[in-house]
């Protein structure tokens, strides 16, 4: 996408947004849903249209896990790492993601198949160890569970 | 026939979807008339997903169901079936628990306001709708009702400060950021019956003055802010929130935020920042949020679970509510079973209870059938309990008078391959990697933790006192919890489990 779509796009949601009380966070994420990550291009667009400088726009979204500054893999698989999980064998289980897939923790698989991230909890901590598959969530995942589901998904 | 298979997030990571799907499918190539609902969850996750049949004898119980296992299931008319559990209301883990905040979850359809109404919805905002502001908040007062999002602050306090503020516009803001590992009570309430939380911030609206309300869910939720949306799209329409609450004339309009991936934006301060499009950097107090919240206009900030207790204690009374519970804590607790367990889940009860009949009697031990070695209570900032401290009672005070914490009521098993160094050094790493950044003995502290503890499991003894001396650098010199509680679970760990310690050093010595 050139640089302009992505002004535009972006002029386009902040213009949607803008009057919310603290429209800052729910345009990032919406820019990050067009685009699969928040491109720099982005960033002065937001800050004119909401009075803030580059710097303030680029200090929220570095504050927070969840924003990217590059798009993820074709998929995204967050592990859950938090204690209720590390007691179910959450720690084997990332080991053996990680060993499989030969990156670590928020890094992308050479072939751009997955993308690898922790996450800390996700409510599922009576049945960990827990994951989120591209936005889906799954308990009980094994290493055998995992296989399958980074099979499919061509990793 | 009417068939629940619930739509709650651990139902659906077991396979829940799959069937629901299933249950569709099979009835209709048996040409049988059935009516799906899909529920949330009744908290025994153990046996999710579990379906459940409407029979003349109740609802009957079967799980953990498969999709394999649902032609079988048709095949024996719902009736004996090796994956039977009887009438739903009489397995024991439902059967002993004080249903309050919970009481509908999982019986009814989240999204359908007439079965919210038909099980007692709705009635304490009714009641609520015909009192005055002072009624209100001295009824919040009389109930006892502390805040269940671990700092235990009386609610009805809270709100009195809210209602004598003067100002143009007040908020109620909810968290729902519910970061704590061991934690789903607020994910499971929003997903299997939002409209109390609704019902519930309407009520607290009313009490203080404020019209305008958002609940910051965490981004980690999908599910749960599915939800929310939906019930708020269906109250509004329904006239139930919005310019005219229930034809009062009355307004209290709510809205979801949702949360980026920070554990610290939990913190409320931090959250209010984040909610004003800010970084989630914790704010010194006072200012309190109840003068100088959102924006810096009044807000009451309250947990999930303290809002949506609010609609029982005004259906039923705050003497009603009162009546539960054990010393200055009052009512009902969800505790959250979590980790190693036997029997994970959810379970509303009166507080009081002992921690070993928690993890004994109802969590049944753990799922490995090993030994349980320590029970982490209250989440990441929350201490590790040793059986030696299992008499301890389920309550506010007396967890602190243990050097420990309630926090959101979850509780970790784990069995006796836990090795307690490493669960010292990860609250150290989490603290690190969540930190805001404000304060330099949770910055840096918890940086040193890790360094510190990797030195321990190295064998230098010597560390084992530079530990303890930074734990109290940050229990005394940090802004907030994070910093200031992180040397709960490390302590707790050296002080109960020195032998994971001290073997560590002795092993690479060697
Ligand atoms: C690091 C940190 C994280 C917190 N996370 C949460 C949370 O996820 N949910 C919550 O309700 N309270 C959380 N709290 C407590 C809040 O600051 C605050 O006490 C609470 O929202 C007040 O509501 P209550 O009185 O109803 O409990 C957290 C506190 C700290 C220091
Ligand atoms: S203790 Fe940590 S999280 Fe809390 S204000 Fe200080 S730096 Fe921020
Ligand atoms: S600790 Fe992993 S889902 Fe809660
Ligand atoms: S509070 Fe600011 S550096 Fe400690």
């Amino acid at each position: 996408m050139t640089a302009n779509a992505v002004a535009q796009r972006t002029d386009d949601i902040v213009d949607e947004l803008a009057t919310l009380e603290g429209p800052l966070l729910p345009i990032l994420h919406a820019v990050q849903h067009a685009f699969g990550f928040v491109p720099q291009e982005a960033l002065p667009r937001i800050a004119e249209k909401l009075n803030l400088s580059r710097a303030e726009v680029h200090g929220v979204m570095s504050f927070y896990h969840d924003f990217r500054t590059e798009p993820a893999g074709r998929h995204v698989v967050k592990l859950c790492r938090a204690e209720a999980c590390q007691a179910q064998g959450a720690d084997a289980l990332a080991a053996h993601a990680k060993a499989r897939l030969g990156v670590d923790f928020h890094e992308t698989t050479a072939s751009g198949a997955v993308t690898l991230e922790p996450v800390f909890c996700l409510g599922l901590c009576a049945c960990g160890p827990a994951a989120l598959v591209d936005g889906k969530v799954v308990g009980r995942v094994d290493a055998a569970r995992l296989d399958q589901i980074l099979s499919e998904m061509g990793a | 026939m009417k068939i629940y298979v619930p739509r709650d997030a651990a139902a659906k990571a077991l396979g829940a979807d799959a069937v629901a799907a299933a249950v569709l499918a099979e009835a209709k190539a048996r040409g049988l008339d059935v009516t799906l609902v899909r529920n949330g969850s009744r908290g025994m996750v153990w046996l999710e997903p579990l379906v459940e049949v409407e029979t003349d004898a109740g609802r009957m119980a079967f799980g953990p169901v498969t999709a394999a296992d649902v032609a079988s299931l048709f095949d024996a008319g719902f009736g004996s079936h090796p994956l039977a559990q009887g009438q739903t209301e009489a397995i024991p883990f439902m059967a002993r628990q004080t249903r309050l905040t919970f009481a509908r979850c999982g019986r009814i359809d989240p999204l359908s306001l007439a079965e919210y109404e038909a099980h007692g919805g709705l009635k304490g905002l009714r009641r609520a709708l015909g009192m005055s502001s002072e009624q209100i908040v001295a009824e919040v007062k009389d109930s006892g009702l502390r805040g269940r999002g671990g700092a235990g602050f009386p609610t009805g306090i809270k709100w009195d400060t809210v209602a004598r503020a003067k100002a143009d516009q007040k908020y109620i803001v909810c968290n729902a950021d519910e970061g704590d590992s061991a934690t789903f009570a607020d994910r499971m309430l929003m997903e299997g019956d939002p409209f109390t939380l609704i019902e519930g911030m309407a009520i607290a609206g009313l009490g203080v003055g404020a019209t305008r309300g958002y609940v910051y869910i965490r981004s980690e939720y999908p599910d749960a802010i599915e939800a929310m949306e939906a019930a708020l799209d269906i109250a509004r329409a329904a006239g139930v929130i919005g310019a005219n609450v229930l034809g009062s004339g009355r307004a209290f309009d709510m809205w979801v935020r949702v949360g980026a991936g920070a554990y610290v934006c939990g913190e409320e301060t931090s959250l209010l920042n984040s909610l004003e499009g800010k970084r989630g950097v914790v704010r010194a107090k006072p200012p309190l949020p109840a003068l100088e919240g959102f924006l810096g206009k009044p807000t009451v900030v309250n947990n999930v679970i303290s809002l949506a207790t609010v609609p029982v204690i005004f259906e039923r009374g705050a003497a009603f509510y009162k009546d539960f519970g054990l010393g200055r804590s009052r009512g009902t607790i969800p505790l959250q079973i979590a980790g190693n367990a036997k029997h994970g889940g959810l379970y509303e009860t009166a507080f009081g209870l002992t921690l070993g009949q928690i993890v004994d009697d109802i969590a049944g031990g753990t799922a490995s059938g090993r030994p349980v070695k320590a029970v982490q209570v209250g989440g990441p900032l929350g201490a590790y309990f040793p059986r030696a401290l299992f008499d301890t009672p389920f309550g506010y005070e007396e967890f602190a008078g243990k050097e420990g914490l309630i926090g959101h009521a979850g509780l970790t098993l784990f069995d006796d391959t836990a090795d307690m160094l490493k669960m010292a050094r990860f609250a150290m790493e989490f603290c690190a990697i969540e930190s805001c950044g404000k304060c330099t003995p949770c910055r840096i502290g918890a940086v040193r933790g890790v360094e510190t503890v990797d030195r321990i499991a190295k064998g230098d003894a010597s560390a084992i006192p530079i530990l303890t001396d930074l734990c109290n650098t940050m229990k005394f010199g940090s802004l907030c919890a994070l910093g200031g509680f992180t040397p709960y679970p490390v302590m707790s760990a050296l002080t109960h489990f020195p032998d994971d310690f001290h073997a560590a050093h002795l092993e690479a010595a060697e």
